[in-house]
């Protein structure tokens, strides 16, 4: 049974400014229960700045995060617990066996069972046979799935994923798109996720915000966009929005 | 499976599973473990040779053996306290697991503690055997002080914790271009701290500063117990004053520098 029955993320006028750089500029939107997201954009677009917002690693400078109906910025300590993260790019410690990360991420959770939960984690990510090797010297496929492991200690409820399958090669980045749909239809938990890669959006996402220079330039379904864009791919979608001048793809946009 | 519920206050279970990450560290690797033991000591078999020297040329040694030997211990547990609150947070840095551990509901201040009792063990460590091998190799035992020693090793090490935390809050707003004011900052404090000799020979402004720092105030505090066998209140209390003073200064400054992190970003990309 669900917590809770409005948006799990519902984000108004949320907005960052670094010095003189706007990285995200007042961007509304709102992610359903249940369901998988995605931030899409290019380098510099904003993605990663919101999702580490929504994360509470990075303080906004105006606007509202709400996450499970809590205000982020006032009681982030009651949502932390039933949401988790990944990313390629924030390794586990090189020098922890991999048991031993997910012993410290497991307590830091206050994770009851958390031996058995490590095992069974271990055997549904296949990730067993490595759990006493030094985290730094697992391949970049191994380390994608203690990451995982690492994400889903808690048994979140929502998953923010930064580009999750990034650097890998297309039979485990497969793999890793497959676990994630088997997830969120076991757990009926909501991901949200930045990507640069569109075939992975369209395969496992229900809603696109297409982001550029900090702001949702458009958003809808995949299939949704295509159709807008009178496109075949979501990566064509992509690249008319990203070298268009920002008006263009406005424009387009559903009203 | 899930979480034990909602934590919403202060956690010594996740304060120890900072604690169990930082002692995985340590086991993880044998140099690192040994360095602890090493320098405090080799510092004391130096200063136990030099001692033994002054002894025979030196009547301000010859008055009370040890002094030296009691002092060179003394400042290494505030030394060692300082470096133990700034290397487990330094791993953090060189890891770049801030970004994990955040995103946990481990909360700054418990990561605080965390790094406070790392510094004790790690002190522990490192100078408990130096203390012992002193009693061997020149029948000098620091435990002879009495109940002192526990006094004068808390407030040095409260005072170490205090600067740990003013050089964590630097290393959150500079990153790891400032990681040198982790071995170095303490050394800025050692003149004025007076440790092998007393704060009277020290110019009459510096004498002024000194008595600002805990440190002065315990060895003065030491020296009066090795020399006159009398234990300084005067000092304790001005040094447990002054420890007050740097430690809250030391845990402010630091929660101000993480939300400062916060607002910059640096929790993800805090590094070189």
């Amino acid at each position: 049974m669900r917590r809770v029955s409005r948006p799990v993320i519902e984000v108004s006028a949320l907005t960052k400014r670094f010095g003189a750089t706007l990285a995200v500029d007042g961007i509304d939107f709102a992610v359903p229960a249940g369901t998988t997201a995605a931030l899409l954009g290019g380098n510099g677009a904003g993605k990663t700045t919101t999702l580490s917002m929504l994360l509470g690693l990075l303080l906004p400078t105006a606007g509202r995060i709400r996450i499970f109906g809590e205000d982020m910025l006032r009681h982030r300590y009651r949502v932390l617990p039933r949401m988790n993260f990944s990313s390629p790019y924030v390794d586990l410690p090189h020098r922890l066996t991999v048991r031993q990360n997910l012993t410290v991420y497991g307590r830091l959770y206050g994770i009851a069972g958390l031996g058995a939960r490590i095992e069974a984690l271990a055997q549904d990510l296949q990730i067993a046979d490595f759990l006493s090797t030094q985290t730094g010297k697992l391949s970049a496929g191994q380390k994608t799935r203690v990451a995982l492991a690492k994400a889903l200690l808690n048994a979140p409820e929502l998953l923010l994923l930064d580009e999750p399958t990034a650097s890998l090669d297309p039979d485990t980045g497969d793999w890793v798109r497959g676990y994630l749909e088997r997830y969120r239809e076991r757990s009926g938990a909501t991901i949200l996720l930045a990507s640069h890669n569109m075939a992975e959006v369209e395969r496992l996402c229900s809603e696109v915000m297409m982001m550029r220079e900090g702001r949702i330039v458009d958003r809808g379904s995949p299939r949704a966009l295509i159709r807008r864009y009178g496109r075949e791919t979501l990566e064509q979608v992509f690249l008319e929005i990203a070298r268009a001048d920002g008006r263009g793809a406005e424009l387009r946009a559903a009203p | 499976m899930s979480a034990r519920g909602e934590p919403r206050g202060f956690s010594p279970g996740r304060v120890g599973a900072m604690l169990l990450r930082y002692l995985y560290l340590l086991r993880s690797s044998w140099p690192r473990a040994l360095e602890l033991v090493y320098w405090p000591a080799i510092q004391m078999v130096l200063w136990g040779f030099t001692s033994q020297f002054l002894m025979t040329n030196s009547s301000y040694v010859a008055r009370a053996g040890g002094v030296l030997l009691a002092a060179v211990m003394l400042w290494d547990v505030m030394f060692r306290g300082q470096l133990g609150v700034c290397v487990p947070f330094l791993e953090e840095l060189w890891s770049r697991n801030l970004g994990h551990l955040f995103v946990t509901p481990l909360r700054p201040y418990e990561w605080m503690i965390a790094l406070l009792s790392m510094s004790l063990i790690r002190v522990l460590i490192g100078v408990g055997p130096a203390m012992l091998l002193a009693i061997p190799l020149y029948h000098y035992s620091i435990f002879s002080l009495g109940p002192p020693l526990l006094a004068f090793f808390l407030l040095l090490l409260a005072m170490g914790w205090g600067l740990g935390l003013m050089v964590d809050a630097m290393l959150l707003r500079h990153g790891l271009g400032a990681e040198s004011l982790a071995w170095l900052a303490v050394f800025l404090l050692a003149p004025a701290s007076a440790v092998y000799y007393p704060v009277s020979v020290l110019p009459s402004w510096l004498q002024d500063v000194a008595f600002l720092l805990p440190s002065a105030h315990v060895f003065e505090g030491m020296r009066a117990v090795m020399f006159q066998h009398v234990f300084r209140l005067d000092h304790f209390i001005a040094a447990a004053l002054l420890d007050a003073v740097y430690l809250t200064l030391g845990g402010a400054i630091f929660l101000y520098a993480f939300r400062g992190a916060r607002r910059r970003g640096a929790l993800l990309m805090v590094g070189e």
